[in-house]
């Protein structure tokens, strides 16, 4: 023992420094991390209780406390029974017309926008930057000011009041943001391979399908991701655009929760925001680090 | 105006120029490439000597002039058509795709039968020797392999030209004069025409038949690299190429009874054994010798000799390089390292300045 601790003492300090686990920093970072999460965590447990209570437990006011008695009965109330307007048939109908609404929008908007990006970075065609500026400026107009014109134009399309007019109001506003996000990743690909399968004799659309569409995977999950979360949550094109029939499930779910008429059903309530909010948390947390990806490429939707 | 291209010529760059905005980046530039030829591009970066490959091989579009590859004018050609291959720097290789795969692109997108695709790789593959690397992804290769795959891209085309574009430059130094002596090999062996740009002078000397030295968009020199090395035509060329660089003295050029001679701070150099590029005449010039050019205490008889003091002596392994102060300017002398001096000793030095070049005050010119 005395022997071993005086030849610690004469080599000194050796190997990796220790650290301790409770130190006045790990408290500071880790308490601070944790008061976040309970703060953003809260309200959605809040609502998953709330949604598994019946009424009569709602009434006590306890809102923090776990369901005594576990009832799945507001799930299937919001998803099939419950009323808008004349109809009777709960969420089920506004999801589907938002799964209607999405997938084309989604495909179609990420379809375009991607040859657009790799046009304007691979091929940079005359007007190209003036072009790629009127885009950019396009994602900075507010949309209230282009809410009446695009009703006058769907109107006169014969396209106001259904679901293809809102998938083309959908992909026309992902544009910008999908575009620049493309660009961006294509121009940071290396130029030279774009130059090889030039020399190569691929053309346009060979040098699209067969060289970049293969190298593109992350940034067409993150595209997906973008458009799905922004168009499923979307509320206000869906409320202007389409008619009572056609209703997304965002605006189902308003003129659920806020009908005036009767009983205030809480529980059903949260449980048709909750299952609403699905989709897109769903794609959150199955794609999280993606995600993030996207977030860092600069393309947040706001 | 003359419209008829050298039968022997492969490639041929007529009064190429090329704008970006108000910048100009190659202005009139010609250059004739004999059939099976080496050149080299060689300059410093931003001289333009990548353009001019990019525009030969089509892939930047020119702003005026003409390019003919072999009689052809190809100046509105895609690539493609153009009977180029190219090797880039990074390679290039598609990531997705096997290495069979990137060799088969270009053909399969030209429409090459099957068994024709599947013979010219294995040709390629045995001239390269990446056999049995066909079914790797490129991200599973070496430097050295993915380099020698991009060459076989080129090389299963059948084209006539070879373009390289600094393909050395990503790889280690070993690596590098590895496969340097491979492509002088594939030259031989190929006898195809070969451009290759690089900033790399002791690859422009090994490789080329003849190096154009370039700067700023224009070709200053365009010769063997022994006339390039030996007599360059002026003060850039000079002190381009060549490590450690040339040694300058600035001083002036003299006529007289003696014949002419060269005066700076204190000494003079007589020009008698000097081959004069043109007339000379009196004036301010630049006096310019290589560091092998002079000898270290020789004890030979030599046309011009001084003493000097050594100030640093840098071993470089194989020869050590010896700085010393002459006529107030600092002179490098490369010695073999058994024959070095130390800091703080007196030498001679003596040269032949049949062996120096001269330029002259204002231009630089050779004289």
């Amino acid at each position: 023992m005395n022997v071993a601790t005086a030849d610690t003492a004469a080599d000194g300090p050796r190997g990796r420094k220790p650290r301790r686990m409770l130190s006045r920093r790990n408290i500071i970072l880790y308490g601070t991390l944790f008061v976040v999460a309970v703060y953003y965590l809260l309200p959605l447990y809040v609502m998953v209780v709330t949604s598994l209570k019946g009424m009569p437990e709602i009434r006590l006011g306890h809102i923090f406390a776990p369901p005594v008695e576990i009832t799945f009965q507001p799930w299937v109330k919001a998803w099939a029974q419950a009323c808008t307007g004349l109809n009777c048939d709960g969420l089920s109908r506004g999801f589907w017309n938002s799964v209607r609404i999405t997938v084309p929008s989604v495909l179609l908007s990420i379809a375009i926008a991607s040859v657009n990006g790799y046009a304007l970075a691979n091929w940079r065609f005359k007007g190209a930057e003036v072009f790629f500026t009127i885009l950019i400026v396009g994602a900075f107009i507010p949309y209230q000011v282009m809410l009446y014109p695009i009703v006058i134009i769907l109107r006169e399309m014969g396209l106001y009041g259904t679901l293809t007019g809102l998938v083309l109001v959908h992909s026309i506003f992902g544009m910008p943001i999908l575009t620049l996000l493309f660009r961006n990743y294509f121009t940071a690909l290396p130029e030279e391979l774009f130059k090889a399968a030039r020399v190569d004799g691929a053309g346009f659309w060979g040098i699209y399908l067969r060289i970049m569409l293969p190298m593109s995977l992350p940034v067409f999950v993150v595209a997906v991701i973008i458009q799905i979360t922004g168009i499923w949550n979307d509320f206000l094109f869906g409320v202007v655009y389409t008619k009572p029939d056609l209703y997304p499930m965002t605006v189902q779910l308003n003129n659920i929760v806020n009908s005036v008429q009767g009983v205030k059903e809480y529980n059903v309530n949260m449980a048709a925001t909750l299952l609403t909010g699905l989709v897109p948390l769903l794609v959150y947390f199955v794609s999280g680090k993606l995600f993030v990806r996207g977030i860092a490429a600069g393309a947040v939707k706001g | 105006m003359n419209l008829t291209v050298p039968s022997s010529a492969s490639v041929s760059v007529k009064d190429l120029s090329l704008d970006f905005g108000a910048v100009s980046v190659l202005k009139a530039l010609n250059l004739d490439i004999a059939e099976g030829e080496f050149v080299v591009l060689l300059g410093p970066s931003g001289c333009g000597k990548s353009t001019l490959l990019n525009c030969i091989a089509g892939l930047l579009d020119i702003s005026d002039g003409r390019i003919f590859i072999k009689g052809r004018n190809v100046t509105w050609q895609e690539p493609a058509e153009r009977g180029i291959g190219m090797v880039f720097q990074s390679y290039a290789l598609y990531p997705q795709m096997t290495v069979e795969k990137n060799l088969s692109f270009g053909l399969s997108v030209a429409g090459t039968p099957k068994d024709e695709i599947a013979r010219r790789i294995a040709r390629a593959a045995e001239i390269l020797q990446i056999e049995p690397l066909l079914q790797r992804k490129p991200a599973a290769l070496s430097g050295g392999q993915r380099q020698r795959v991009a060459i076989g891209r080129a090389l299963v085309r059948d084209v006539d030209v070879f373009l390289f574009d600094e393909p050395l430059s990503n790889l280690d130094a070993k690596l590098r004069s590895e496969l340097r002596v491979e492509i002088k090999l594939l030259h031989r062996k190929l006898k195809n025409t070969m451009i290759y740009v690089t900033h790399d002078q002791i690859e422009a000397m090994t490789l080329a038949d003849r190096i154009a030295v370039m700067r700023g968009g224009v070709i200053q020199q365009f010769d063997a690299p022994p006339v390039i090395y030996n007599r360059p035509v002026n003060r850039f060329v000079a002190g381009f190429l060549g490590s450690p660089g040339m040694n300058f003295l600035e001083g002036r050029l003299e006529g007289g009874e003696g014949g002419w001679h060269f005066a700076a701070d204190g000494i003079s150099i007589p020009l008698s054994t000097y081959g004069f590029e043109r007339n000379p005449q009196a004036g301010p010039a630049a006096f310019g010798i290589r560091p092998e050019h002079i000898a270290l205490n020789s004890g030979e008889d030599w046309p011009f000799s001084m003493t000097a003091t050594v100030e640093v002596v840098e071993p470089m392994g194989s020869d050590t390089l010896v700085w010393l102060l002459v006529a107030g300017q600092k002179f490098s002398v490369r010695v073999s390292a058994e024959r070095a001096p130390s800091a703080g000793d007196t030498v001679t030095i003596g040269f032949d300045p049949m062996r120096a070049s001269l330029f002259d005050g204002e231009a630089g010119k050779r004289i």
